[in-house]
């Protein structure tokens, strides 16, 4: 975290505008660190080239914990520790768990996704976010290049996002 | 956007009137062997316990069991069929405007549901219908049954005609063939008028639809599926068989989408839609679950021996429990774990195992509704059952091919084929 990257970032006006550069800089060779808009634009990720999120995965493994600890706590208090009869049913009484297992299994899930998200996303509680221009909450598309990761010269990749359309390239450093 | 027709060709139609005769075939040799009295007594239980099972069973009361199956089933893909296509409109859906004729075309069946079913309870009734019974009215007669019959029997004598069961079926396929007819030939005009006039139109008959269909397909399910348990009761009933033909309709109509797009019809359907029929078919495989468990869960929960009794029939049988937990496996946990994934959805290889095998496995969720209060421990699984299956899917599908035949298949001036088109998720 304490490491600073040096950034240029090309303020885009529109949306069709920004898609079209975000092909053209990946085209010349530039690697995009992040692109921040003000709404969902349409088709984004497909020409970033995201793979699909993982998020998914997350949210089936901590889905099966919670009902795993779920069926672990009610056997082992209701048949295991304490077995009583209850409504003339087993000691065990695989039904009557179900409800129990459902709610834990998505109260897990949905924290267990919530919580991945912000740690992922950097919105953790001591993470500190990079604000590459604050006009991307208002009307500003901004693309981000790490010059740190790309072997052009900032020269060159100024010359490239203004080239695609950019209406402004600033330097900052985070 | 050019019209696409479906052919409906001379070799399909061979072949399906092949299957159906496979069926028939099936049926007799089924009946033939029931007659020698071999069936599914054949292996089990000594001498006498067959003998008493017997005893006052005839193979005609398998026969009409399971004809009443069949019937009711398919009876419900073709509403549901109506009733997927209304939720299009009332929910002003742009997504499903390629698909929308193949749900609309299952509603060709209604007629013939009916005319079938109401014949079924007049020569079958008594063998499905508990209640029909006369002896059980009047004194020394059924008391928990006499308490009930007026839902039957309204404004006549109780266990003479009745009268209100048969005005109920009557009216309902009535207004639901009278608003079927309305909305499709809205749809066929659409085709030739264009503009969104019709489009407004729809919406207002599919509103209509969806409020009485919600009334009418609880009081069905109690008419047809819980009236054979007379004595017993569940307030889910309702929920239970709409869920089950719901999300059976979802399945064939995704199967069919699906079967066409190889084909190399559709041209305007790609993966997006096939993954919102498949989210569909996924999703309510789960609320058909969640209305089982709650039925089945307060049941058991509460122990009430007038209510448990139901499950006691199905789950605590030699007989039903593997079907039991077979329903509940085919319906839940398959569709559930295969369809969970985004590429299984979007894949036709894996719809085409699944879909169909939901549609199935609802057909086999119907047969545990009536078999065990019509037959109990009579019944079975044989080639008896396995051809009427044929002859009724055989049929069927038939009907439904040749009403998708008669008009172009997908609406090129519905106002939202362009949104369809750029669908995406």
């Amino acid at each position: 975290m304490a490491e600073t990257s040096n950034y240029l970032t090309g303020v885009f006006e529109d949306e069709d505008v920004l898609l079209d550069a975000i092909k053209k800089v990946r085209n010349s060779g530039v690697k995009i660190h992040e692109v921040y808009s003000p709404f969902p634009v349409h088709g984004i990720e497909d020409a970033l080239g995201y793979r699909r999120s993982r998020l998914s995965i997350a949210a089936f493994l901590f889905g099966i914990t919670g009902t795993s600890l779920a069926l672990i706590m009610q056997i082992g208090m209701m048949g295991i520790d304490w077995p009583m009869i209850i409504g003339g049913k087993d000691y065990i009484p695989v039904p009557s768990f179900i409800p129990v297992s459902f709610e834990l299994t998505v109260l897990l899930a949905a924290f267990g996704m919530v919580g991945t998200f912000f740690v992922v996303a950097n919105l953790k509680p001591w993470g500190k976010p990079k604000i590459f221009d604050l006009r991307i909450t208002d009307d500003k598309h901004v693309m981000a290049v790490d010059l740190g990761k790309n072997n052009l010269d900032e020269g060159k990749i100024s010359q490239i996002l203004k080239d695609s359309g950019a209406s402004e390239v600033n330097k900052k450093t985070l | 956007m050019t019209e696409e027709r479906f052919e409906f060709k001379a070799t399909t139609k061979r072949n399906l009137l092949i299957f159906i005769a496979v069926g028939v075939v099936l049926a007799i040799i089924g009946i033939v062997a029931l007659n020698m009295g071999g069936g599914h007594h054949e292996g089990g239980g000594h001498g006498e316990e067959v003998e008493a099972a017997h005893h006052g069973f005839h193979w005609m009361q398998r026969v009409n069991a399971n004809l009443w199956i069949n019937i009711v089933f398919f009876t419900g893909l073709s509403l549901i069929g109506v009733l997927f296509f209304a939720i299009q409109y009332a929910a002003q859906a742009g997504w499903s405007a390629g698909i929308k004729r193949i749900p609309l075309s299952f509603g060709a069946w209604i007629p013939i549901g009916f005319v079938l079913m109401i014949a079924m309870f007049f020569i079958g009734g008594h063998d499905i219908f508990h209640w029909t019974h006369h002896d059980l009215y009047g004194p020394g007669g059924d008391e928990i049954i006499q308490g009930k019959a007026g839902y039957f029997y309204w404004p006549l004598e109780n266990g003479s005609f009745p009268l209100f069961y048969v005005l109920r079926m009557v009216a309902f396929f009535a207004i639901w063939y009278l608003l079927f007819n309305k909305l499709k030939n809205l749809a066929y005009q659409e085709d030739l008028d264009g503009g969104t006039e019709k489009w407004y139109q729809m919406r207002k008959v599919s509103a209509i639809f969806i409020v009485f269909f919600a009334v009418s397909s609880s009081i069905a399910a109690w008419d047809w599926v819980m009236s054979i348990d007379t004595h017993w009761f569940s307030t889910m009933m309702g929920w239970y068989v709409f869920a089950s033909w719901w999300v059976a309709g979802l399945a064939l109509t995704t199967f069919i989408v699906v079967l066409l797009k190889d084909k190399g019809y559709l041209s305007v359907v790609n993966a997006n839609h096939l993954h919102d029929l498949g989210k569909f078919v996924f999703a309510f495989s789960i609320f058909w679950t969640y209305i089982w468990f709650s039925q089945f869960f307060l049941i058991y929960y509460a122990n009430i021996p007038e209510e448990t009794i139901y499950f006691v029939e199905r789950w605590k049988s030699s007989h039903y429990a593997p079907l039991f937990f077979l329903n509940l496996g085919v319906n839940f946990f398959f569709p559930f774990l295969v369809l969970m994934t985004r590429d299984s959805k979007r894949h036709t290889r894996i719809l085409k195992v699944v879909t169909p095998a939901v549609v199935i496995g609802h057909w086999l969720d119907i047969t545990l509704m009536v078999t065990p209060g019509t037959l109990g421990e009579n019944s079975g699984f044989g080639v008896l059952e396995l051809g009427l299956l044929f002859v009724f899917a055989g049929a069927f599908i038939y009907v439904v091919l040749n009403q998708l035949s008669k008009a172009p298949l997908f609406a090129k001036n519905h106002p939202m084929l362009e949104e369809s088109l750029h669908h995406h998720v």
